[in-house]
């Protein structure tokens, strides 16, 4: 039976014994290359918090929030530029959600399959790929000359809320097609109409997605700087806009809309670009609240993705 | 309640009592039927404003651009390699432009598509379950940074870290740290849809592998790879369109002068770069240089477009593989 040479076998065994721990050391190996990537990726991301943190941290007082950009880098500040991007979020938020989540709503909900749907879909998709200064570009052409607003807060919320678009769009796509269709046949079974259905079912119970998206579309729209660029936001501006809210009937205000303004990633650019190292301080400063404010968003809509998903009982 | 004449008619037509309640309701339901076409309508138009959107930006920068090229014309623009609209005696060759953006999505991919595939292959084959609850929304948190703030990192941290270690003869702006830069911005792109595609390829293939002595490596390599293939090319060519299109980084760390090179050590201005500079001036509405922006523009939307349709082909037939 012990045909076999024994040397030989012993030599086989050996041979394939060094194979798999050379396999397995590969493997370990590669394993680590994976690790370190994300972790270079990662201490990018922290180096460039940081070497903001220390450039712009002694720039960072109550005074830099409150003072109006100025000629004197020590006493320049972003209360314009904060306010600004603040009121623009406001537009966005108005025009992107109902466009949003109600173009989410036809495609799952209403669409049927031809070719009005096939073409919302391609252009929602080809949407998120034009790149921004594309929009500012649109928003230059369409917004501020054919239809005259100007280089107004409403345009730059506008054109904020078409390039957000699709990210509301395929995250509330995505929260509606979690509830099951035994809730909405439960609800036709109780006679309810389609809008019926969605308004009291479908959208209560996938609300926590709906929001993740439209904070994940915020968070993007608050750094954007180049579409605004394109319209012609000014960057130095030391004047608000009118408040949106007055003393006097009927206590809302829309004249801030057709203000000019300017917001935070504007100005930082404007102060980047600038010599003096002085100003490059005050870039760090409000590069630090941008990326924190960007970054608390974004935790935030992970968080909430997360409890949703914990949530789902269905 | 108000009594409709159709109530009266079958009250004195002596029909049963319970009819006046049921033609109300077939009232009331023809009401129900519109009210629920008028938001069917409604919810459509907001479907229809992401196709109002392409096609306005579309006519837009064809029409612009068309006033754009009875100044200059269409070979001159195409083939002309200085870019000077803004001089006193301007010329208008985007090749220049075409050439910055070219090097700096290049280099950009350089770093990007290595580093991306990597961290796909480790997420999808290898990451225990709890470390990829960690790392990708760390990459998330990565790809959502303002791209001004990597434009300061760009300019005021890593062209001085490499010109005070290993590059002194580095300019100050310069295309191979904004490369580098947006090649970061961009691994999280490519890691996530590389990661998708290569988690799509079905379990059975995997377990094929295992069966006839694979290990995990080769079978990430051998079988999950090749598999997933046109997932993965269509995650580098989405990466390459999103590098093209980035603005501030090049803007702020690139340099201002278009400049025919694809030297990464020399400062150029990209498409982007050259639309946002001139838009930071005061435009006069109509003018040359107003236009030169659209025609730029027009360049950047084409050659994402190509991009982005081959990106969506690619992973469409992959989808429909598996």
């Amino acid at each position: 039976m012990s045909a076999l040479a024994p040397t030989g076998h012993d030599r086989q065994i050996s041979e394939l014994r060094a194979l798999i721990a050379s396999g397995k050391r590969k493997q370990v190996i590669f394993a680590a290359a994976g690790v370190l990537c994300t972790a270079f990726a990662v201490l990018v991301l922290i180096a460039a918090f940081l070497d903001l943190l220390i450039d712009g941290l002694p720039r960072l007082s109550w005074s830099f929030l409150t003072n109006f950009p100025s000629r004197r880098a020590s006493e320049a500040g972003i209360l314009s530029a904060w306010i600004g991007s603040a009121m623009v979020m406001l537009v966005t938020i108005f025009a992107a959600v109902p466009i949003g989540v109600g173009a989410a709503v036809y495609l799952e909900e209403y669409a049927k399959k031809n070719w009005i749907t096939d073409l919302i879909e391609i252009n929602v998709t080809n949407l998120a790929g034009v790149p921004s200064i594309v929009f500012g570009l649109l928003a230059l052409g369409l917004f501020v000359h054919q239809f005259g607003f100007g280089e107004a807060v409403l345009t730059a919320g506008l054109t904020l809320a078409l390039l957000i678009l699709p990210i509301v769009i395929v995250s509330s796509r995505e929260a509606l097609r979690t509830v099951p269709s035994h809730i909405r046949e439960a609800a036709y079974a109780m006679g309810a109409t389609r809008w019926q259905m969605i308004s009291d079912h479908l959208l209560p119970y996938s609300r926590g997605g709906i929001l993740t998206g439209i904070i994940l579309g915020m968070a993007e729209a608050i750094g954007q700087t180049a579409p605004l660029i394109t319209i012609g936001a000014l960057t130095f501006i030391a004047f608000l806009p009118p408040t949106p809210v007055t003393g006097e009937f009927p206590f809302l205000n829309f004249a801030w809309i057709w203000s000019e303004f300017t917001v935070l990633p504007i100005q930082m650019y404007n102060w980047v670009s600038r010599p003096d190292r002085a100003f490059q301080l005050n870039a760090a400063a409000a590069g630090v609240i941008l990326l924190g404010m960007t970054l608390v968003m974004n935790g935030l809509a992970i968080y909430l993705r997360y409890q949703v998903r914990k949530k789902i009982k269905w | 309640m108000k009594e409709s004449p159709e109530m009266q008619q079958s009250v004195a037509l002596g029909t049963a009592a319970a009819a006046g309640p049921v033609t109300e309701d077939l009232k009331h339901k023809r009401g129900r039927i519109l009210k629920e076409r008028l938001i069917e309508l409604l919810l459509m138009l907001a479907g229809l404003v992401a196709v109002f959107t392409t096609v306005t930006i579309t006519v837009i920068l064809v029409y612009e651009s068309l006033g754009f090229f009875q100044f200059v014309t269409v070979w001159e623009f195409l083939t002309g390699t200085v870019w000077t609209p803004l001089f006193a005696n301007p010329s208008y060759g985007i090749l220049p432009l075409v050439s910055g953006t070219l090097t700096i999505t290049f280099v950009a991919l350089i770093v990007a598509v290595p580093m991306g595939t990597i961290i796909a292959i480790y997420l999808s084959e290898f990451a225990p379950h709890r470390v990829r609850e960690i790392i990708k929304p760390a990459l998330e948190l990565i790809a959502a940074v303002p791209t001004i703030v990597f434009g300061y990192f760009a300019l005021l941290f890593v062209t001085p870290l490499l010109q005070a270690t290993i590059m002194p003869n580095l300019p100050g702006f310069n295309m191979l740290v904004p490369g580098i830069v947006v090649g970061v911005a961009t691994i999280p792109t490519i890691a996530s849809l590389a990661e998708d595609a290569m988690r799509a390829v079905p379990m059975s293939m995997r377990e094929g592998a295992y069966a006839v002595g694979s290990n995990k490596l080769q079978t990430a390599l051998r079988v999950v790879m090749p598999a997933s293939v046109s997932g993965v090319v269509a995650a580098y060519v989405l990466a390459a369109a999103r590098a093209i299109g980035e603005t501030m980084v090049v803007a702020i760390a690139a340099g201002q002068n278009a400049n025919f090179t694809f030297n990464p050590m020399e400062a150029a201005a990209t498409l982007t770069a050259y639309i946002a500079q001139v838009s930071l001036g005061d435009l006069e509405h109509g003018s040359v240089a107003y236009r030169s922006i659209f025609a730029a523009g027009l360049i950047l939307l084409l050659m994402t477009l190509v991009l982005n349709v081959a990106g969506h082909f690619l992973r469409r037939r992959f989808r429909r593989t598996y």
